[in-house]
């Protein structure tokens, strides 16, 4: 992809597109995950993306709704005339493709089998990213000599102000990309940290909440670290990255980036 | 036996092996290659390399390999077979109670071995399971509540026709329940390794055990909740122990809040050969020690008893097993490369 063209090159559009998707439990990006294989564009405007997953046995829930997401990704491009997604190797490879083929929602492709409202499934998934890139952050700020008591007080505005160094800035940014999934106003004189149910941290029991969070982190960890493996073990040509991973909360000498 | 450097000899139950056919003549199709496919990269992704094997000996190693690794050059003392019948995908069934069950003939203290159920089978499964527990004197079954079966996605432990298995399990003295609650195989939902339904049977049902395997990761929180409640709600190691390996920070994580949740009277070992293999589970593990500021956090301690507990002593307890009995009962039977010719 060129960087200084203006405009990118089509296919180049969609990658970006797509890179925006999110595999809902990994909570990465799809493109990062190495889940896309191929994006191919025609002169009359037709992409074609080719994916695949780390088995053949990935719930087909969460393929389809990776699926759905980065078809309507691509389907905001104003160019774009149609689009062909490929899955492959998959169990559900045929129902998924001709669901997107055809557009129909999980249930219409699946029929009485699925049960599961994609919906609930994805805002289940935000909530627990929303856990996990917060425990992040707190353990970031707590590890680099932030009180607890003047931690949990910050304000949006004012937690957008200790971006000052890169690893922190993205720890905050992408904290803030899903601050509004648990509720409340965002402006800047709000409360920076709240619990799923919008209230703002108690410092006193700060310590609980977080072991509380960190199980969720490591239930993360574990989908993270089995699903990259399973790719790479499957298809050679992925390289295994470390995860990202915050198990503490106070060492930083211990904490992973 | 695992030998401590102080000379302490540690009885080693392990409670998760399998003995399958993977193999091209037993595949009857695609889903059963991809399946063996999966194993291999389970064992790929977390096994040291010097322990990786080739995907032909995988598909296939048969029984004087499984001795070997599992007696000889591993430290387990005995062996449950947990079986995974698969007989959509696999000619003879991928990994049954009656192939199992040959090997244990050969060598009767090393294994023990395990049937299955499957609810929906209905009448025909509950004469199954009496024939089962008839043939083969089974105190334990695995269960697959995610395994689809023509249009069922899977089923509960605490739906009606279920109940109705476990009450026989009760009457026929088949005690242990281990469920697969983990990574899972055919899921379109992932309700269907939820955990709560263990929280539900483990109520009803005081007589016997469930042992959640792989600890219902990937949800471990709601598995540690209803366990915390539950006093016959064990955790299974199974493919948890292997990131001791790859992610040791990650393992100790997991183990510290298993212990602090559930506690070290509930937590056995299995190895799930020949996914991966108890010689470089067992040294990992008895080397291991909590780092300091995770037994901090938790207030876990994954002490030298709690390590016997978690190899053999509680395994020996949900299955009846007297250890100093069984020692004698192998040292008298020396059975080791009796098949290997």
């Amino acid at each position: 992809m060129s960087a200084a063209s203006a405009v990118s090159e089509p296919a180049a559009q969609v990658w970006e597109r797509l890179a925006s998707v999110i595999d809902p439990e990994l909570d990465e990006s799809v493109t990062e995950l190495g889940f896309v294989t191929s994006v191919d564009v025609d002169a009359d405007g037709g992409v074609s993306v080719a994916f695949r997953l780390p088995t053949y046995w990935c719930a087909a829930n969460f393929a389809y709704l990776m699926a759905a997401d980065m078809r309507a990704a691509i389907a905001n491009l104003p160019w774009v005339t149609g689009i062909g997604m490929t899955l492959d190797e998959h169990m559900y490879a045929n129902e998924i493709n001709r669901g997107m083929a055809q557009n129909l929602s999980f249930r219409q492709a699946f029929g009485d089998a699925a049960n599961d409202d994609l919906d609930a499934v994805r805002q289940t998934f935000l909530v627990k990213a929303f856990q996990r890139r917060q425990a992040a952050l707190l353990a970031h700020l707590l590890a680099s000599g932030r009180e607890a008591e003047a931690l949990v007080r910050l304000t949006i505005g004012e937690l957008a102000s200790l971006a000052d160094e890169p690893e922190r800035a993205h720890l905050i940014s992408r904290y803030m990309e899903r601050r509004h999934v648990c509720g409340g106003a965002m402006d800047e004189a709000q409360p920076a940290f709240i619990d799923i149910h919008g209230v703002p941290l108690d410092p006193a029991t700060l310590g609980a909440y977080l072991r509380e969070l960190r199980r969720v982190g490591v239930n993360a960890e574990f989908n993270s670290a089995l699903c990259r493996g399973l790719l790479a073990a499957r298809y050679d040509d992925v390289e295994e990255k470390p995860v990202r991973f915050y198990p503490r909360t106070r060492d930083a000498s211990t904490i992973r980036t | 036996m695992f030998r401590t450097q102080d000379g302490e000899d540690i009885f080693i139950i392990d409670g998760h092996v399998h003995l399958w056919d993977g193999s091209k003549a037993n595949v009857k199709n695609v889903h059963g290659q991809q399946f063996i496919d999966c194993f291999y990269a389970y064992h790929k992704n977390l096994s040291p390399k010097e322990y990786l094997w080739p995907k032909e000996k995988f598909d296939q190693y048969g029984e004087a390999v499984m001795y070997e690794d599992l007696f000889v050059t591993g430290y387990d003392d005995m062996a449950i077979c947990q079986p995974t019948y698969l007989t959509d995908f696999y000619k003879n069934g991928f990994n049954t109670t009656e192939a199992n069950y040959v090997v244990k003939k050969k060598y009767p203290h090393r294994f023990i071995v395990n049937g299955a159920f499957d609810p929906r089978d209905g009448e025909a499964g509950l004469e199954r399971l009496e024939e089962l527990a008839q043939l083969y004197k089974i105190q334990g079954v695995k269960l697959y509540t995610a395994e689809w079966r023509g249009d069922s996605k899977g089923y509960k432990l605490s739906d009606p026709g279920a109940y109705r298995f476990l009450e026989r399990c009760e009457k026929l003295g088949i005690r242990n329940i281990h469920v697969h609650k983990g990574p899972t195989i055919l899921p379109l939902n992932r309700d269907a390794f939820d955990v709560a339904d263990i929280d539900d049977v483990a109520t009803s049902f005081q007589n016997l055990n469930f042992i959640v395997e792989h600890c219902g990761l990937p949800r471990l929180d709601d598995f540690c909740w209803i366990a915390t409640q539950e006093t016959n709600v064990y955790g299974g190691l199974a493919v948890v122990l292997p990131f001791i390996h790859t992610r040791p920070e990650y393992f100790a994580h997991v183990i510290s809040e298993l212990l602090f949740w559930i506690g070290e009277d509930r937590i056995l070992y299995g190895s799930d050969y020949a996914i991966w293999s108890p010689k470089w589970l067992i040294d990992k593990f008895m080397a291991f020690e909590l780092p300091e500021s995770v037994a901090k956090e938790t207030g876990a301690k994954l002490s030298l008893e709690a390590k016997k507990k978690i190899l053999g002593l509680n395994a020996a307890r949900l299955y009846g097993i007297d250890i100093e009995a069984q020692k004698k009962l192998l040292e008298q039977t020396p059975q080791s490369a009796v098949a290997h010719a």
